[in-house]
């Protein structure tokens, strides 16, 4: 009886304490509670109702009549596709490898190339997305400025954002996302020890052989990291392809955020939207493990 | 032996100049789409096509900058993203500030949480929120949009100021303590000004990933007179049948200048892009 009248005024006090010391925690807690987890349960709920976007009182629970309807739709999974496409082209290919070559060039670079390229690059990078697409618009449309300089070494020209818009986004979602490989590529080879790479040279390794041997499998856990954080940004890219192509022409440029926006806003689908916006978010979810799974394998190291 | 070595040296030379000439077609090739914005913008006549501009003219900055076009964007953009970066700093700090000091059970989850949602594709909760947003009544409000803008910055920005935190050694936070400062008085005193240069890293990010977002005030606001210069710009294309695209190179060079000169400001501060590489890795 004695021991647990004093053990009680103690656990109390320590919980006291304890939320006390918490309490800064939160606003943060609440708006991520509110905005953040709020939508991803609601977007649970209305994906297995047929919610419209005009009255929403006439949500129904339709069950999993949506996701049947989306997976049995040729529409859906050739947005599918071109989320697949536009990823591996512009993230996984492009913006990874430019970015690691940029970051290999640059340290063997004179100090004023370095200065001026890495500005540039970022620059790119710093630039609105809406911006950044109407700029791309510019250069690959009918009159723009890559068929003018086609036509000056007498080579067809052509409008790309019609005849392949999905390579003309990639191209515009590389220059805009090199620039964050590179800075990620850059902080994590300027920790390789100079040391282990000489040692490999006097030991007779050619470049390449140095390159692939001994500097890529040093740096590989920030080669996954990034290659997960570009494919997540790439995922939700939205206002670059909107501001090129809108998704067109005839869907051949609209990838899985486009098609889910166009099901829920123009034919007023919501329910539907929400679906498609749900099997967006378990891809993302997916990788987003995959990015963490990769940054606790090196505490355990 | 000595003209092994030049015969080595001169080698060297040639691997660097091959070197820097890669570097540079590689940024001419980031520069090319760029001319139109910085030409265009000063063409009387500009098209599609980058042509030098003929005559000069700061006709098209003339042009655009009424209350309508340029102004009211660009305030409201200021408003959201000013509003919304402030939000998210003071609660990162605030929430940083437990999760950098104490120890508790929950600490590892909460943490593996934040990280995980950083990685979320915002993109996708955009329908859910449109439609939540209607039944509570906050579709078309700035203060809506910006508690929104706030929390889809807030993962990523707790994160950074919590490892920006942990560098600040605590003895000297004890020491205050000892002096009779309550702990939020040493945050405020001891910790912040130990940690400004994070800080303001947290600060620009979260301005600039805010000042280029297109979705989320796209979605959520409809009213012409609440719009940001993110979608505004959009409104060129659309209202009038012939784009002047003189204008259009103008604005986008208005609209993309705060972002430009916030970034070129964290750079010098810092004194190296690369650093922002360090702090993005985590």
């Amino acid at each position: 009886m004695s021991v647990s009248a004093t053990a009680a005024p103690g656990a109390a006090a320590r919980l006291r304490r304890g939320l006390l010391q918490g309490l800064p925690l939160g606003p943060a807690v609440v708006l991520l509670a509110v905005f953040l987890a709020g939508p991803i349960l609601y977007c649970l709920y209305s994906a297995f109702t047929d919610m419209a976007l005009t009255g929403a009182s006439g949500a129904h629970f339709v069950g999993f009549d949506n996701f049947r309807k989306a997976f049995s739709s040729v529409e859906f999974r050739q947005s599918l596709l071109y989320t697949l496409i536009f990823t591996i082209l512009s993230a996984v290919i492009g913006q990874n490898i430019l970015g690691m070559v940029l970051a290999l060039l640059m340290r063997s670079g004179t100090a004023w190339v370095r200065a001026v390229v890495s500005a540039i690059v970022i620059g790119a990078w710093v630039m609105p997305e809406v911006v950044a697409g109407y700029l791309w618009s510019a250069f690959l449309g009918d009159d723009g400025s890559l068929n003018r300089f086609l036509g000056l070494l007498s080579l067809p020209a052509q409008d790309w954002l019609f005849s392949i818009p999905i390579l003309a986004v990639s191209l515009a979602n590389i220059w805009r996302g090199t620039a964050f490989s590179m800075l990620v590529y850059s902080a994590a080879l300027s920790e390789v020890p100079k040391e282990i790479e000489e040692s490999a040279t006097m030991d007779g390794a050619g470049t390449a052989q140095r390159l692939w041997s001994v500097t890529l499998p040093m740096i590989r856990r920030s080669i996954t990291t990034n290659l997960m954080l570009i494919t997540l940004q790439t995922l939700s890219v939205f206002g670059l392809i909107w501001t090129m192509t809108r998704g067109g022409p005839s869907n051949r440029s609209e990838t899985l955020p486009l098609f889910a926006y166009q099901q829920a806003f123009q034919l007023s689908q919501l329910g539907y939207g929400t679906a498609l916006a749900l099997v967006l978010l378990a891809i993302g979810a997916v990788f987003s493990l995959v990015y963490l799974k990769a940054l606790r394998l090196e505490d355990h190291r | 032996m000595s003209s092994l070595l030049t015969a080595h040296a001169s080698r060297r030379l040639v691997d660097k100049v091959l070197v820097d000439l890669a570097l540079l077609v590689v940024a001419a090739g980031f520069v090319v789409p760029l001319l139109w914005l910085l030409l265009g913008a000063f063409n009387a006549r500009a098209g599609l096509a980058v042509t030098w501009p003929h005559p000069w003219t700061l006709h098209n900055f003339h042009a655009i900058l009424t209350f309508e076009t340029t102004y009211r964007p660009m305030l409201n953009g200021a408003i959201l993203c000013g509003g919304g970066t402030l939000l998210t700093v003071v609660a990162s700090v605030l929430a940083a500030y437990p999760l950098s000091r104490y120890q508790f059970r929950a600490k590892r989850p909460f943490l593996l949480t934040i990280l995980f949602a950083t990685g979320l594709p915002i993109t996708a909760i955009m329908v859910p929120v449109y439609g939540m947003f209607v039944q509570v009544n906050l579709i078309d409000t700035l203060t809506g949009t910006i508690l929104f803008m706030a929390t889809t910055a807030l993962p990523i920005s707790i994160w950074l100021t919590k490892n920006f935190m942990d560098g600040v050694p605590l003895e000297l936070e004890q020491a205050a303590w000892t002096d009779g400062a309550s702990v939020m008085q040493g945050l405020r005193s001891i910790v912040l000004p130990l940690m400004w240069p994070g800080l303001s890293v947290v600060t620009i990010y979260t301005f600039i990933g805010l000042w280029g977002n297109f979705f989320v005030p796209f979605v959520l606001l409809s009213s012409n007179d609440r719009l940001p210069a993110s979608v505004s710009i959009y409104t060129f294309f659309g209202q009038y049948g012939q784009v002047v695209y003189g204008q259009l190179a103008a604005y986008s060079m208005l609209y993309s200048l705060p972002a430009v000169l916030l970034y070129l400001l964290l750079s010098r501060r810092l004194g190296g892009a690369f650093s922002f590489g360090g702090a993005v890795k985590g």
